[in-house]
């Protein structure tokens, strides 16, 4: 396998995030309320992940190194994993393991819906990352999976409705997110490669 | 239900029980141990609350903590003293539940006045001495329950609200009460943060009657000893059967006024905070289901989930005072 270590240090990175929290709330250092503190880390994580992801395609264009989309559908699944702990947490921690309470859930208080339908579109996107789905659904994956776009815009608003009377965090989450999607419109796209050439001509300059 | 307060026209409890039997056995030996102790010892009372940080208090409330009139044992677990002095929304000092912990130690609580003002005999500016002068504390064991759904049981020192209403003299047209927090921006980061959306100072409100009911106190203590900062020292509203963000905390003013009052929380969105606020299981907060609370401090095992009681419980004291109104609509 190509990039080995890479994807082995990713690996582990993120592995060892949620079982560090796991050990912090085995020592009791998460506070009076450990599932709560759970479930915003690994929420905020699927976040940040589902960013860095992104961050992934204009980083190797910018830089003509490969090694970043060889991690891109890794650090994805993750940010699904995440996202998957994170609703776990919900399940155990808010509703108590009452599934018969989430309807009204769903139902009344908007940001869950739009959590859950963010979750559906990763659901979709993580069960089609698979080679046999690449040949299998040809020129519509890449289709499929700009749903991952929109998938930012609704997990952004479901922070934004989470939040509460301090925007800091998510402010900085939404111009991180601002500025991956604008670099997939024309004009970001054109300044990418504009950058990316810029650094080229320094890189032989300086040879 | 923690503490059973007898109607108004009912005789006193201390009148007829007796203190011995009123008490229970471990807090009687506390206290007189303590009363013993009391001349040389700062800070009795918390004693009885195994992890209380001692506090020193100014000597003149620290007498009054010498002669406290002690809640009975409570039916239900007390919260640890470290849980409810660390897990506190004080949005004056950040946004995250431990912020407060963290910041409020800058805040100068020494001196401290309250301005009164508006529609009263006796207005003026009263230190919080004059303040808390002529009513003996009292121990309040209280549910605490936050809007975010999750829920403590503390207990406050402090005296009833109506002590001082009555000390100051509202005029006729008073019908509300509106309270105002500390803002000190040098000392309080959170109100410095450019993302808050919360116009400083923190407002809130209670209708005249409720603010005279019984159960309505102001605090200046909890476990025995005097507030800690992020709890709202030194001088805080205790609600119980209304959400925590009621419980106005660090009063600089006390206005009396004919209109309601605007809150914090319903001028950055009415659709979600009404001025009443009181707790209510069948009314759906659009954040947070209100059907059910967490007692904290709880576990990753055992999440502590219970059923949430109207008016936190505490119906049978307050539900008069709402009697023949939508609590749907005025919620």
């Amino acid at each position: 396998m190509r990039h080995f270590w890479l994807r082995s240090a990713v690996f582990l990175g993120a592995l060892c995030v949620p079982l560090y929290w796991l050990y912090l709330a085995w020592l009791l250092a998460l506070g009076p309320e450990p599932g709560k503190w759970l479930l915003d880390h690994l929420g905020q994580g699927a976040l940040v992940l589902l960013l860095v992801t992104l961050a992934m395609t204009p980083l190797s264009r910018l830089t003509g190194w490969p090694q970043w989309l060889a991690i891109r559908r890794q650090l994805g699944l993750w940010s699904f994993t995440y996202a998957c702990l994170h609703i776990a947490c919900f399940a155990l921690f808010i509703l108590g393991g009452q599934w018969e309470r989430l309807p009204a859930e769903l139902l009344e208080r908007p940001y869950v819906m739009v959590g859950a339908l963010a979750f559906l579109g990763l659901l979709a996107l993580a069960l089609t990352s698979n080679h046999w789905s690449m040949r299998r659904l040809g020129a519509g994956w890449k289709r499929l999976h700009r749903l991952v776009y929109p998938i930012l815009l609704l997990v952004l608003l479901h922070m934004l409705w989470v939040v509460r009377s301090d925007l800091g965090l998510w402010a900085l989450y939404a111009s991180l997110g601002g500025v991956l999607l604008f670099l997939r419109l024309p004009w970001g796209k054109r300044w990418l490669g504009q950058a990316a050439l810029v650094r080229r001509n320094r890189a032989q300059r300086d040879k | 239900m923690l503490i059973k307060l007898p109607p108004s026209s009912g005789c006193r409890e201390g009148e007829v029980t007796p203190e011995s039997v009123y008490l229970s056995r471990r807090r009687l030996m506390q206290g007189a141990l303590l009363g013993v102790a009391s001349s040389a010892m700062p800070g009795t009372g918390w004693a009885q609350y195994p992890d209380v940080e001692p506090a020193i208090a100014p000597p003149w409330l620290q007498r009054r903590l010498t002669d406290v009139q002690w809640a009975p044992s409570p039916a239900e677990a007390v919260a640890p003293f470290k849980v409810a002095s660390q897990y506190n929304n004080f949005y004056e000092f950040g946004a995250g539940k431990t912020d407060p912990a963290r910041h409020a130690s800058a805040m100068q609580t020494e001196p401290w006045s309250v301005r009164i003002d508006g529609l009263v005999a006796k207005p003026g500016v009263y230190d919080l001495e004059q303040i808390c002068a002529q009513s003996r504390l009292q121990e309040r064991i209280y549910r605490l329950r936050c809007v975010e759904a999750w829920s403590m049981v503390i207990p406050w020192l402090g005296f009833p609200l109506a002590e001082l209403i009555r000390r100051v003299e509202p005029l006729g047209d008073a019908r509300y009460l509106r309270f105002e927090t500390l803002h000190r921006p040098e000392e309080m980061p959170g109100t410095r943060s450019r993302f808050s959306l919360i116009d400083w100072p923190y407002v809130e409100g209670l209708r005249l009657d409720e603010a005279m009911h019984p159960l309505t106190i102001l605090a200046v203590g909890m476990y025995g000893r005097v507030l800690p900062n992020q709890n709202g020292a030194p001088l805080r509203l205790v609600v119980p059967w209304k959400y925590g963000f009621k419980s106005i905390k660090s009063i600089v003013r006390i206005s009396f006024v004919s209109e309601q009052p605007k809150s914090s929380w319903m001028l950055i969105a009415p659709d979600e905070y009404g001025f009443y606020a009181n707790v209510n299981p069948a009314v759906s907060h659009p954040r947070w289901s209100q059907a059910q609370e967490r007692r904290l401090p709880n576990t990753l095992f055992s999440p502590n989930l219970r059923p949430t009681q109207l008016f936190n419980g505490y119906g049978e004291e307050v539900a008069e005072l709402y009697r023949g109104m939508d609590l749907r609509k005025h919620y």
